[in-house]
């Protein structure tokens, strides 16, 4: 019984993960077939990948907003969840506000951003994206960050003081310090959200700012070609080196 | 530092934020649900004269005169576009008797004039149309997004059949939505068992198999199943091979596709919170039942099963709302009989360009996931799984 379960779970598993391997070697396919298997090898589409425009844009803007969101959606989600755990009344209510943004369904999320972005002028624009994706991406933010500070002691604080430090001195030299391992962890996740956003942006960015989930929107829509394999393979192992680098920042805590 | 009191004054600028780009965004999608600036905007002499007009007959000469005069002001500046799509919309043919009217100039006396150039013109229920549409506020796109529609004595109807789609379409988008709920569970769980059964390293390595898939985004995970089931995809390429078919099947563009993909997609959600509920349990309770005597199966029913219920209300509930709200999956897998309410949303916005209408569509959305979410929440002791 318990063999037969494991069997099972072993098949869900490969099933989980199956997609994702076949794309790999299509994206070394030497012509425009995209079946199995793939008989000569080559690095065409990889080279077409990088000497293409739209991908590189793409690959530009993504990396951009991305790295933006991380410093935005960071900075002010390590805020709030230091303020969230030095409380009051009204930290409760500060978390559940500052959550909505996950249980708003993203197409509903873009529409809505799209009817105040218009009036604004930051339709089309990388700010436009950028602010959109940091509210998504706070969230992550503040609950990664949250959840370290509930074991940090609150006598340290207290220490601090007794020793003199200033406030601002407590936060660079006792707070930020004992985070740093959360926040480095939400930043990837900030990142992360930014990097597969795609419903927004479907919404906000015009072609100028185009990402790379909406240029492979674009291009499984207009031309299937194994670039998109290509663009399917290196967004995955980006998404996994994060994945990597995010265990090794929680396993530290 | 701070008094404690005090303290939360740091999440301000995270507050500010999600205030100014989703809960203003939100608000201004509430408005824009029942907002109706167009008539009062384009013709703004005749909308004030429509409102005072008690709604008997015909109007008057003055507002005969005040929209005969208006109109063409409003051809002539390019802004007659907005009114007449407006209109359009509440009652086919409007567009080109706006049009029309305005091209042809009317002279006094336009009450005359006006129904001589279109009989339409002396059918109240084109004024009725006018007069609802001058009120700044309309019911309009929150009645015809389920399908309603206001008859000419102001009260509500069923639109025809033949016009209908958005219940077909709220009722599909939740059948997927279960399907897929369902179906995640019933695959997840026996995963999620033997996950939760494995040793420490074997089991960390399998989470981690669940996690890599995960964390790579959905676009991604639909875009490589939208290469495996191309007609001379890798699919197909293995159905031929086994020998179950012999010549390509038709796998893209299928309800199959889209409920594939959808369930590949969310599986680790409901995977994830069953494996923690299943850590949980204690095996004392197992072992007790069995040394009273209980088999296999009802350790199972009424021990183990109910112990996880809260794991599969977080699961179900998560898969649920997420699947709800889907729409690049259908989008690319799937034909046009399978397309989601988020499809129509997007349409509304980029290719009709009926804000009204898509705020309208997400506002019955997000009540229609919230009030089944609500449901579901009540029902499954979701605390205990926290």
């Amino acid at each position: 019984m318990k063999t037969l379960l494991r069997l099972y779970a072993i098949v869900v598993l490969l099933f989980l993960l199956a997609p994702l391997i076949v794309v790999l070697p299509l994206s070394f396919s030497a012509n425009e077939m995209m079946s199995l298997p793939v008989r000569d090898m080559s690095w065409r589409w990889y080279r077409d990948f990088f000497a293409d425009d739209h991908w590189r844009m793409a690959s530009r803007n993504s990396l951009l907003v991305g790295l933006a969101t991380m410093v935005l959606a960071t900075s002010l989600g390590t805020l709030a969840a230091i303020g969230i755990r030095l409380g009051g009344r009204q930290a409760r209510v500060v978390l559940t506000l500052l959550c909505l943004p996950i249980v708003v369904p993203s197409v509903i999320a873009g529409l809505a951003i799209y009817l105040v972005f218009a009036q604004l002028g930051l339709v089309n624009t990388l700010a436009g994206l950028v602010l959109a994706h940091s509210v998504l991406a706070l969230p992550y933010v503040v609950l990664t960050v949250h959840a370290s500070l509930r074991d940090f002691d609150p006598q340290l604080l207290r220490a601090a003081a007794s020793l003199g430090a200033k406030p601002a001195m407590t936060l660079r030299s006792i707070v930020l310090p004992l985070l740093a391992p959360a926040i480095g962890a939400g930043a990837i996740f900030a990142f992360t959200i930014s990097f597969d956003e795609l419903i927004v942006a479907l919404f906000i960015a015009g072609p100028e700012q185009f990402t790379l989930p909406r240029q492979m929107l674009a291009s499984a829509r207009e031309y299937l070609s194994p670039t998109l394999a290509v663009a399917a393979v290196l967004v995955s192992v980006a998404s996994l080196l994060l994945l990597g680098l995010y265990a090794v920042l929680q396993r530290g805590r | 530092m701070r008094p404690p009191s005090r303290g939360w004054l740091l999440s301000l600028p995270a507050l500010a934020l999600v205030g100014f780009a989703l809960l203003l965004p939100l608000g201004l999608m509430l408005v824009t649900a029942v907002r109706d600036p167009e008539m009062a905007t384009a013709l703004p002499r005749s909308a004030a004269l429509l409102r005072a007009w008690d709604g008997t007959g015909l109007p008057d000469e003055a507002v005969f005169a005040a929209l005969g005069a208006e109109l063409p002001l409003a051809a002539d500046g390019q802004f007659i576009g907005g009114v007449a799509g407006r209109l359009n919309f509440e009652r086919a043919g409007m567009r080109s008797l706006l049009l029309r009217t305005a091209r042809a100039r009317p002279a006094a006396p336009f009450s005359m004039a006006l129904p001589a150039l279109d009989p339409q013109w002396a059918d109240p229920a084109v004024w009725h149309v006018l007069r609802r549409a001058s009120l700044g506020v309309t019911p309009l796109y929150l009645l015809r997004s389920l399908d309603l529609d206001v008859a000419a004595d102001g009260s509500v109807q069923a639109l025809p059949s033949d016009q209908s789609v958005f219940l077909a379409l709220f009722a599909r988008s939740f059948a997927i939505a279960i399907t897929v709920t369902v179906v995640c569970l019933l695959i997840g769980y026996p995963v999620a068992q033997a996950i939760a059964g494995m040793t420490r390293r074997w089991s960390q390595m399998a989470l981690a198999l669940v996690l890599i898939p995960f964390w790579i985004s959905i676009l991604v995970r639909t875009t490589a199943w939208f290469i495996v089931l191309q007609r001379d995809g890798p699919a197909n390429g293995l159905l031929q091979w086994i020998g179950l078919i012999d010549t390509p099947m038709q796998l893209m563009f299928t309800r199959f596709a889209v409920l594939l993909a959808m369930v590949h997609v969310l599986l680790p959600f409901v995977i994830l919170p069953l494996v923690v509920v299943m850590r949980r349990i204690d095996p004392a309770f197992l072992r007790a039942a069995a040394s009273l005597g209980a088999p296999h199966w009802r350790r199972f029913v009424s021990i183990y099963l109910p112990l996880t219920l809260p794991g599969i209300g977080a699961g179900a509930l998560i898969v649920f709302m997420l699947a709800t709200g889907f729409y690049i999956t259908p989008a690319l897998l799937g034909g046009p009989g399978d397309q989601m309410v988020s499809a129509s949303i997007a349409d509304y916005v980029n290719v009709t360009l009926n804000w009204g209408m898509a705020a309208a569509i997400s506002l019955w959305l997000l009540l229609g996931t919230g009030i089944l979410v609500g449901a579901t929440a009540l029902i499954v002791p979701m605390r205990r799984w926290r």
